[in-house]
């Protein structure tokens, strides 16, 4: 029975297929119906081909304005988290000092809680202290949260690092600023690189966050929930399927470049 | 500061210790080397040869003592600021720069403009003229090391440290390796302090050898003589191999000492002899493997007089080629050890054959025999 | 949240590495780690006391509130919403154990038979992480859309009637039941499931699989005895990372679930931003924290730390 022991070995693979197939699919509805002409205020069903969506991406009101909400917050938490995650990452990795298990703790806990919790908190604090809610508040929430996530990923580079190349950076003459951005900081940058964009990802999509201390301000998320409730345009999809195309190109492009060096070099 | 073109650039420990806590590392030790001088620190490792070799390099503060490069006291100087320089273990080539900017890096930071030709010519003397702008992963061990080598050389130092340069590399490569450092070092005359565990690697390349244990120096000289004659039982084991004969002193004999082992006498040079030789007391006495001659016990008598003899039996042989290597079981020793030339083989000498063990007395050496006669046995292996 | 590094975080404080090198600057670690420390002590740390202070106080909106130490609160949330909690844990728990089921065939396939197709299949992972989630989550009502192929199909299978027959469907519909909602669960977490997966199940030897072939294993077996083992760091962070977010999540119950499907998430977005009773919601969100963190604390203990990386 070769189809029988055909199958057999190849089961793992078809299982792994199918759960790709479900991960997928629902991106492939997103694409496929940015291009639908919807007849009610909802974009669920299938009605006909169109390029309407495609042509004015910008044509709902608010939504562009709160795509541009969520670049800004996306853009300073990113830098704020990488900044911060970074100076906690080389303390913890590169001294020894009291209270070690405590910060390791308090690192690790904000990734241990559910959103709802620190969502929830965070208001009460924000209520408590009579914050106005709105951009500033939406900003501390998301550094806070992705800051773990940083530390996380600069860590497990700088602490696969091998001292000796700060020592032999100062055997070769160079200070401990120069041993610092000559050698540290550029051996350190994939780890920091990918914490920034993990940073980055993590905050444009924050939606439960982002709701509780958000007061009146609208985030692209914020827009997709709220038009859930009123009415989903299809630019909803547009920019979704753009975003998806975005980054595979993306990511399609630089494993090309690193291809071409890696070739270069043998 | 003292003037830099001090003629007299020896490296002076004076004192120098380290410890950690409770652990002491290096006791305090004085060292000189010359300058100009290819000298290894040879021991196994946790012996304090590398924490000596890095605070000479300025990585590691001592705990006492003071280092001087010629009359300059630099013991205070951090690492950057000392005209030394290292090649590492594992080279720590920058893997974020080219061969190139790996070898420009030290005269970078001391802000030469212009390093294109002194980088050059330091590529060609270690010949990767070619890789230049490769990146440290893309070069094999052997070339990296080189690249190691020129990113210290090029700085000019006063002195290069070597902490286990060859350490990574295959055996073939290793010796080629040995030869081609030797070779740089007479090029450039600059003081090479090299730190091994490998005796051969130390014997081959250094003109000066410290045998370093437990945080001293046991012995220090130049190779042959640190071979010839050991002045502890771990210099004994450690470089090469030694076989040990407990002896009591019996009388005098010229400038030899006579003593008894067993039911014979053998005869040692007092000159060779390390321990208290007065009459009744006890000696180590020391012979190399290859200095021993074997000869089946039915032609015990064309042996010449004059020679230290044992009698023994085969215990085991193993043909290696160049030599064949037996071990002895000898009343006074056992596990006696043979290294015979594969000049004319005996075919009697097989294992269970009864033989007669002879040397001259000239290559005996002897030893104070409170010590372990083991010691430096498990490091060496 | 979403996520797209390669080695997926970990989850539990790792155990101390090779010692760190001593410094001479002896405040320095300090000054590195303040401005970061003092961030999550005043926007993480301390949010906390005020919840535990605010599930305390009576009051109400236009009067204020104030500490009265009413623990009552804990006890009339506790009985009022006890079915959103038990939900919760049901639901989050079904789909942590389905994206196991689906998410491992996945992570083998990845580390050990894609071949050159490894980095393309990581980037599927990954890529939809791009589209916002919710977003992604909308699509399920068009897939799930009552009288579409898919629940077509199913009625026709008769596998609506065993669900239903399990009180996760009603009728003929898929949507706005409890099978939504866990499917959208397992949906919008499985790449959380697969990355940790992935990451522990890559480190092992293939050579291992070769050598258990050798000594008389058959496939299952070598499954079983060595693999399975092996990659349990992957699971154990694999779960606790599926778990802790669908045990807190209100969104797919909202956009997939009824009124029957909420979970405590719901409710205490709900008391939080639309009826403002403080009180009870800071409550609920503190019994929730105290949950998880006793669920956690348990569960890695039992599955052994030293292993998790």
């Amino acid at each position: 029975m070769p189809f029988v022991n055909w199958l057999k070995r190849n089961l793992v693979v078809i299982a792994g297929l199918l759960t790709l197939a479900y991960l997928l699919l629902p991106n492939i509805i997103v694409t496929v119906f940015s291009f639908n002409k919807p007849k009610g205020r909802f974009n669920y069903e299938w009605q006909q081909f169109s390029l309407d969506a495609w042509k004015d991406p910008c044509g709902v009101s608010d939504l562009c304005g709160s795509l541009s909400v969520s670049l800004q917050i996306a853009f300073w938490a990113t830098l704020g988290a990488t900044l911060l995650g970074t100076l906690i990452a080389f303390a913890l990795v590169r001294y020894r000092f009291r209270a070690r298990g405590a910060v390791n703790s308090l690192i690790f806990l904000p990734m241990a809680m559910p959103e709802v919790v620190m969502a929830a908190s965070l208001l009460t604090l924000f209520l408590n202290m009579g914050a106005q809610l709105g951009f500033w508040t939406i900003l501390i929430a998301h550094i806070m949260f992705c800051l773990s996530f940083v530390v996380t990923a600069v860590k497990a580079r700088v602490m696969s690092m091998d001292p000796k190349l700060e020592e032999a950076a100062r055997d070769l003459y160079a200070g401990p600023f120069q041993t610092f951005v000559r050698v540290t900081l550029p051996i350190a940058a994939p780890g920091i690189a990918a914490g920034a964009l993990l940073a980055f990802a993590l905050s444009f999509d924050d939606f439960i966050i982002t709701n509780f201390n958000a007061g009146s301000t609208l985030t692209f998320p914020m827009f997709v929930w709220g038009s859930a409730q009123r009415g989903t345009p299809v630019q909803i999809n547009v920019i979704g399927t753009a975003m998806f195309v975005v980054a595979v190109l993306f990511v399609l492009a630089s494993m090309a470049v690193g291809h071409r060096r890696n070739r270069q070099k043998a | 500061m003292t003037n830099q073109t001090d003629p007299t650039g020896d490296v002076r420990l004076t004192g120098i210790s380290k410890t950690y806590g409770a652990f002491t590392a290096v006791h305090p030790l004085d060292l000189t080397v010359p300058q100009g001088s290819f000298f290894a620190l040879l021991g196994a490792s946790g012996c304090g040869k590398t924490t000596t070799l890095r605070m000479i390099a300025g990585l590691e503060e001592p705990s006492s003592g003071t280092v001087f490069l010629g009359d300059q006291d630099v013991t205070a100087l951090p690492p950057y600021k000392r005209p030394v320089n290292t090649v590492f273990q594992s080279y720590a080539l920058f893997p974020h720069l080219d061969i190139f900017e790996n070898v420009a890096f030290g005269l970078r930071r001391r802000g030469w403009k212009s390093v294109k030709k002194q980088v050059e010519e330091m590529l060609d003397l270690v010949q990767l003229g070619e890789q230049a702008r490769k990146k440290p992963h893309q070069l094999s061990g052997g070339q990296q090391q080189r690249v190691a080598v020129a990113r210290a050389l090029i700085n000019h130092p006063k002195v290069l440290l070597l902490d286990e340069p060859l350490g990574a590399l295959d055996l073939k490569l290793r010796r080629q390796m040995q030869l081609e450092l030797k070779r740089i070092q007479t090029e450039v005359g600059i003081t090479f302090i090299h730190v091994t565990h490998d005796q051969e690697e130390a014997m081959t390349m250094a003109d000066t050898v410290a045998v370093m244990n437990a945080g001293r120096v046991e012995q220090l000289g130049t190779p042959a003589d640190l071979y010839e004659n050991p002045r502890t039982t771990f210099v004994a084991n450690f470089l090469g191999t030694s076989n040990f004969i407990e002896a009591e002193v019996d009388s005098k004999s010229g400038d030899d000492i006579v003593l008894k082992a067993g039911g014979g006498k053998l005869l040692l040079p007092e000159a060779r002899c390390g321990a208290p030789t007065t009459t009744g007391g006890k000696v180590l006495v020391g012979v190399r493997p290859e200095k021993i001659s074997l000869t089946h016990a039915d032609d015990a008598g064309e042996i010449p007089e004059g020679r230290n003899r044992i009698t023994g039996r085969i215990a085991d042989s193993s043909f290696i080629g160049v030599s064949t290597q037996y071990v002895v079981d000898s009343p006074v020793c056992a596990d006696f050890e043979v290294y015979a030339q594969n000049l004319d083989r005996d075919p009697r000498l097989v294992p269970g054959a009864e033989v007669v063990l002879h040397w001259n007395p000239a290559h005996t050496f002897g030893l104070d025999a409170t010590q372990d006669a083991d010691a430096g046995v498990e490091e060496a292996a | 949240m979403s996520t797209l590094t390669e080695a997926p975080p970990p989850l539990a404080p790792e155990a101390p590495g090779p010692k760190p090198p001593k410094r001479r600057g002896r405040w320095t670690p300090y000054w590195l780690l303040l401005p970061g420390i003092l961030w999550l002590l005043v926007f993480f740390a301390l949010p906390m006391v005020y919840q535990a202070s605010t599930s305390v106080q009576t009051g109400s909106l236009e009067e204020g509130y104030k500490v009265t130490w009413h623990f009552a609160t804990y006890w009339d949330a506790l009985s009022a919403y006890w079915p959103q909690f038990v939900r919760s844990v049901l639901y989050a728990g079904t789909a942590t154990i389905l994206c196991l089921l689906l998410g491992y065939p996945l992570a083998y396939l990845i580390a050990f038979r894609a071949g050159r197709w490894r980095n393309l299949i990581m980037i599927l992972v990954i890529a939809p992480f791009f589209t916002s989630f919710l977003i992604r989550t909308l699509a399920w009502k068009t897939i799930l859309a009552d009288g579409g192929p898919l629940v077509g199909a199913l009625n026709t299978l008769h596998v609506l009637d065993v669900t239903s027959w399990l009180g996760l469907t009603a009728g003929d519909r898929v949507l706005a039941t409890p099978l939504a909602v866990i499917c959208g669960l397992t949906y919008n977490f499985l790449p959380f499931m697969i990355l940790p997966l992935y990451t522990s199940l890559e480190r092992i030897d293939g050579r291992l699989h070769e050598a258990a072939g050798d000594l008389y294993a058959r496939p299952w077996t070598t499954f079983r005895k060595v693999t399975f083992p092996l990659s349990m760091p992957g699971v154990v962070s694999g779960t606790l990372l599926t778990f802790i977010p669908a045990a807190g999540d209100y969104v797919n119950a909202d956009l997939l679930g009824s009124t029957d499907t909420r979970m405590v998430g719901n409710v205490i977005q709900t008391q939080f931003l639309r009826v403002l009773d403080y009180p009870t919601a800071a409550a609920l969100s503190f019994i929730l924290m105290a949950a998880i963190l006793l669920m956690v604390t348990l569960y890695i203990r039992r599955s052994g730390t030293e292993d998790l990386v």
